[in-house]
């Protein structure tokens, strides 16, 4: 079973829980912020986009207070598998189950766009149906996802192979010219030591089903199999 | 505040007539109090009471058996099957974008969305139609980004794709900016809302944001031309928090899929004074207020203030007893002020009280039944005639066709908008069959095998040159650009902004453009299901161009078989499908080229409009096209280029078989109308033409699909555009940005 957890302003809850239900056929249910438990049942959740809390202060600094957050970080460190996708991804690194901030896009704007991406870890429960190095074209959609963090942390991420998406042209080259948000190193995922809480800022919800043009982003939901 | 006495000055303040001021004596029996007298000044405000134009929108055709609800609601309503309704509606926000870009274009989302989920539609998809000065100016630049920035942030935090829309540039809009915001949502046929206070005895409960200062008498502003004072009106500009509105839509959505709600309205425009007295209005019924139990962001304020306050994120409900508790549990659940502020009482009065006084006691049904209704004076303008008359034979041909079609392409209204809508959330809520940057956006309905099509436009030079031709051809290339997708159109919804209707030259472009979209309507059997009037978009004293901004809904039967404007293939056939006639009149070419805005707009034949859109819906259920492309603004030339550059294909083109009779830059950028390029794979071209002919249509092979990445056109053996397409894609692509810098 899937969780997907509904903030206050999250608006990808819905999409997120249509891939896992309708497209990739599997159970999915919805997690009030307000509870501080999580069934049993569930071994995948789903931290969506979206405006949790307005974004008001920081993106994803307010949800990190929630109740929910709490059981999430237990459920992490037990084991269980964590999605933060764009706003999830914020606020998982504002609560610090992951490192690193999302600051502000360098052209100060939102950007809503098709790009190719790398996958540079695909070891991962929710990689390994990509080949390695594998460029695909994932969705952003997002105003604060430059990625940064220290160079020690940065050096970590790379050591212990936790950078999974790195924006990249569709040759897979790693340049500046392919970094939409100014990321450091063109960063647009990585996972925790352990490899069980992933956070992205695209957005493979949104590419999962051929009439929309793009299946890439399918492949995550299918690697998690059947939870 | 204190309340003032009621003075001639204090009532010419409020925009209020001497003879509208007796009428408020008639109704009342009475002096007004100061309370009353705000309520009547909003109420009979153009904006709300549509007094100078509602006689006219009489003519608008507003009935077909899909149409479920149509003019006089927060939204129209049709029938899409399915058990489906699309519920949609389009609204400007004119006046307060221009004196405050960011927020008067979010609020305008805002509004347009309330309106929408008012009826119990969850809101899918979002337009908008946005009409600048001349960017060269850097205010216009600065309202451009304040605009653009205001529709991103409100509309991508409420989780609202929007899929497409619109964007020119002209000197008529240099003291109004047109801010113009479509949305449309889709609720259960059986599970519509309305605003309507039914049931005597039930609670009427204010649910949303407090009431605070802000945005009184926003809708007087917007009914007002501006002079030198438009900074100074900042403070009836309203500050929009999309967090608080997307919290508002889930638990409206909520209470309402679990049947707790009687009628709903949203406090818009004249806030809780429209709301309260429409919804009474409606169900025949009085509402009685207890303002001092209405959520208050200040604690000074009057009940005047709080009767005007155009506050954001407000909403009025109508609930009975037995729910209330459960009502309220919701909005408590989304962290929202939910209180009982009144209730439904049987002697059909609007009565507010302040502390048990009451401060205000209006027959509720009077307010609008007998607000005031003007048949204003209309005179054509004498410049009129003279515009008209254009000789095409004085107009010197260009020696260098290419150096023409760079500059065309290069116009904001053609080139890309894409950073524009790269800013705009346009995939969340994965429905987004067609990303924006084609003729229509396009949603599928999940759990449905249908997709809607979407598209807003209005060509304002024409209707300044005549403004019943204009209004027609609005609607013809609205319609036009949904059936390229494949859809068949069902209904409009049009934003009408004009000038001061108290010109009678204004007047004359209104009335004219109203029965040429009238008429059209009628012709393509797509009814007017919902509008709005924005009048007075004049700046000391000179008007923007007429602006009937319409916007098309259309369905397709099954998703897979929608079209797309991008060529798909090299070696596939490009046709071109109606008559290219010599004509030049309002075309962008002899804008820009010739500085001429003057001739008549091109002929319009709506029965052959009407049969090109059954012969697109033919094609695409046939599957027999892989591309369709209106001709429209900068013709044939900017039809082919928006062709070629998405996928970077180019195109050999002839057309010497056009070539009789006409000159060569209207052959290439003349606009003649009911106009579609398509292509087709060669083995098809057959049926195509059978399908095209049959329809009486006119049907012309004029090139192919190439993949050498060439653009070239030739007239009997003459070369005359000649151009690599990576050229046209850095023209197209860059203009836009070049023109912000």
């Amino acid at each position: 079973m899937y969780g997907v957890v509904v903030f206050p302003g999250s608006n990808c809850d819905h999409d997120c829980y249509h891939v896992i239900k309708h497209v990739t056929k599997k159970p999915a249910q919805f997690i009030w912020h307000k509870q501080d438990s999580i069934d049993k049942n569930i071994k995948t959740i789903i931290l969506p986009g979206g405006f949790s809390y307005g974004d008001y202060l920081r993106s994803g600094a307010l949800a990190q207070f929630s109740p929910i957050i709490k059981a999430v970080k237990k459920f992490a460190q037990s084991g269980g598998l964590v999605i933060g996708i764009c706003n999830g991804f914020q606020i998982l690194c504002e609560a610090h189950m992951l490192p690193g901030v999302l600051m502000r896009n360098k052209s100060l704007k939102f950007i809503c766009k098709n790009l190719p991406l790398k996958v540079v870890n695909n070891k991962l429960p929710f990689t390994k149906g990509y080949k390695e190095n594998q460029v695909i074209t994932l969705p952003i959609a997002h105003a604060d996802g430059n990625y940064y963090a220290e160079k020690e942390t940065i050096a970590e991420l790379e050591k212990y192979n936790q950078i999974v998406f790195r924006y990249c042209s569709p040759d897979g080259e790693i340049t500046d010219q392919f970094n939409p948000n100014g990321s450091i190193g063109n960063i647009a995922g990585i996972t925790n030591r352990d490899g069980n809480v992933l956070g992205m800022m695209p957005h493979p919800e949104r590419c999962a089903e051929e009439l929309l043009g793009n299946t890439d982003g399918k492949i995550i939901f299918e690697s998690l199999g059947n939870n | 505040m204190k309340e003032p006495e009621i003075t001639k000055e204090l009532i010419k303040d409020h925009g209020i007539t001497d003879e509208e001021y007796s009428r408020i004596i008639e109704i009342l029996g009475r002096k007004p109090s100061f309370t009353e007298l705000g309520i009547f000044s909003v109420m009979w405000s153009e904006h709300c009471s549509y007094k100078s134009s509602r006689l006219h929108l009489r003519n608008f055709p507003t009935k077909a058996k899909w149409v479920i609800q149509g003019p006089g609601e927060n939204a129209g309503v049709i029938d899409i099957g399915d058990d489906i309704a699309a519920i949609f509606k389009i609204e400007s926000h004119n006046h307060p974008s221009y004196i405050e870009p960011y927020q008067g274009a979010a609020t305008g989302v805002g509004g347009i969305l309330r309106d929408v989920f008012t009826m119990g539609a969850r809101p899918v998809a979002s337009l908008n139609s946005l009409r600048f000065g001349e960017l060269s100016d850097p205010y216009q630049r600065h309202l451009f980004g304040g605009v653009v920035s205001g529709i991103a942030g409100y509309g991508n935090c409420m989780g609202v794709p929007t899929i497409g829309g619109e964007i020119s540039a002209h000197p008529c809009y240099n003291g109004n900016i047109l801010v113009n915001v479509f949305n449309l949502g889709l609720s259960k046929k059986d599970k519509i809302f309305y605003g309507s206070a039914a049931g005597v005895g039930n609670h009427v409960i204010y649910v949303g944001a407090k009431t605070g200062k802000d945005g009184i008498h926003g809708v007087t502003m917007a009914s007002e031309e501006f002079t030198d004072d438009a900074e100074q009106k900042k403070p009836t500009v309203q500050v929009g928090d999309p967090f608080t509105e997307k919290l508002l839509l889930e638990a409206c959505l909520e209470a309402m899929k679990k049947e707790l709600i009687v009628g709903i309205q949203d406090m818009g425009g004249a806030g809780l004074t429209s709301s309260s007295s429409e919804m009474a209005g409606r169900a025949g019924t009085g509402v009685e207020l207890e303002l001092s139990e209405v959520p208050l962001r200040e604690s000074d304020m009057i009940p005047y203030e709080i009767m005007l306050s155009e506050s954001q994120e407000r909403m009025l409900l109508v609930c009975t007893d037995g729910k209330k508790d459960e009502l309220i549990d919701i909005f408590k659940k989304w962290e929202l002020d939910a209180t009982v502020i009144g209730r439904v009482t049987n002697d059909g009065k609007l009565r507010i009280k302040w502390h048990g006084n009451t401060v205000a006691e209006i027959e509720a049904s009077k307010i609008s039944d007998k607000a005031p209704l003007y048949d204003r004076p209309s005179k054509k303008p004498d410049y009129q005639d003279d515009l008209n008359k254009l000789d095409i034979s004085t107009i010197p041909e260009p020696n260098d066709y290419n150096e023409v079609f760079l500059r065309i392409l290069s116009l904001p209204s053609i080139a890309s908008k894409s950073l524009v809508w790269e800013q705009y959330d346009h995939m969340v809520r994965t429905n987004t069959v067609q990303l924006p940057g084609t003729s229509a956006g396009v949603i599928r309905i999940k759990a449905t095998t249908k997709a809607l099509a979407m598209s807003v436009d209005c060509n304002s030079r024409y209707c300044y040159l005549d403004p019943y031709l204009g209004g027609m051809h609005a609607v013809a290339e609205a319609a036009r650009n949904v059936a390229c997708t494949g859809a068949v159109p069902m209904a409009v919804t049009n934003c009408l902004n004009f000038g001061n209707p108290e010109k009678p030259e204004v007047m004359w472009q209104l009335k004219n453009a109203i029965i040429g979209i009238a008429e059209a309507c009628t012709e393509l059997n797509t009814p007017v299901i919902s509008g709005n009037v924005s009048l007075y978009n004049e700046t000391k004293g000179s008007a923007i161009f007429p602006t009937p901004v319409i916007g098309v809904v259309g369905m397709i039967e099954d998703v897979s078989n929608v079209i797309s404007h991008s060529f798909k293939s090299g070696g596939d056939k490009i046709i071109l499908i109606g008559d290219t006639l010599n004509e030049l009149g309002g075309s962008d070419y002899l804008a820009l080229i010739h500085s001429k805005e003057m001739g008549v707009p091109p002929a319009l034949n709506l029965k052959k409009e009407r049969a090109l859109h059954e012969l697109l819906a033919e094609l695409s259920n046939d599957k027999l096209v892989n591309s369709a492309q209106d001709c429209s603004d900068g013709g044939l030339m900017a039809a082919m280029a928006e062709c070629c550059i998405d996928k970077g294909f180019g195109a050999s083109i002839d057309l010497s078989a056009l070539a009789s009779g006409i000159r060569t830059d209207a052959l290439l950028f003349g606009e003649s109308a009911s106009r579609v390029v398509v292509s087709c794979d060669e083995k098809d071209v057959v049926k195509v033409s059978e399908k095209v002919i049959n329809k009486g249509l006119t049907f012309n092979i004029i090139g192919t699909v190439v993949k050498d990445g060439r653009f070239t056109v030739i007239i009997n053996n003459r070369s005359v555009i000649d151009l690599g397409v990576s050229r046209l894609l850095d023209v197209y692509s860059n203009s836009l940005a070049n023109a912000l810098k």
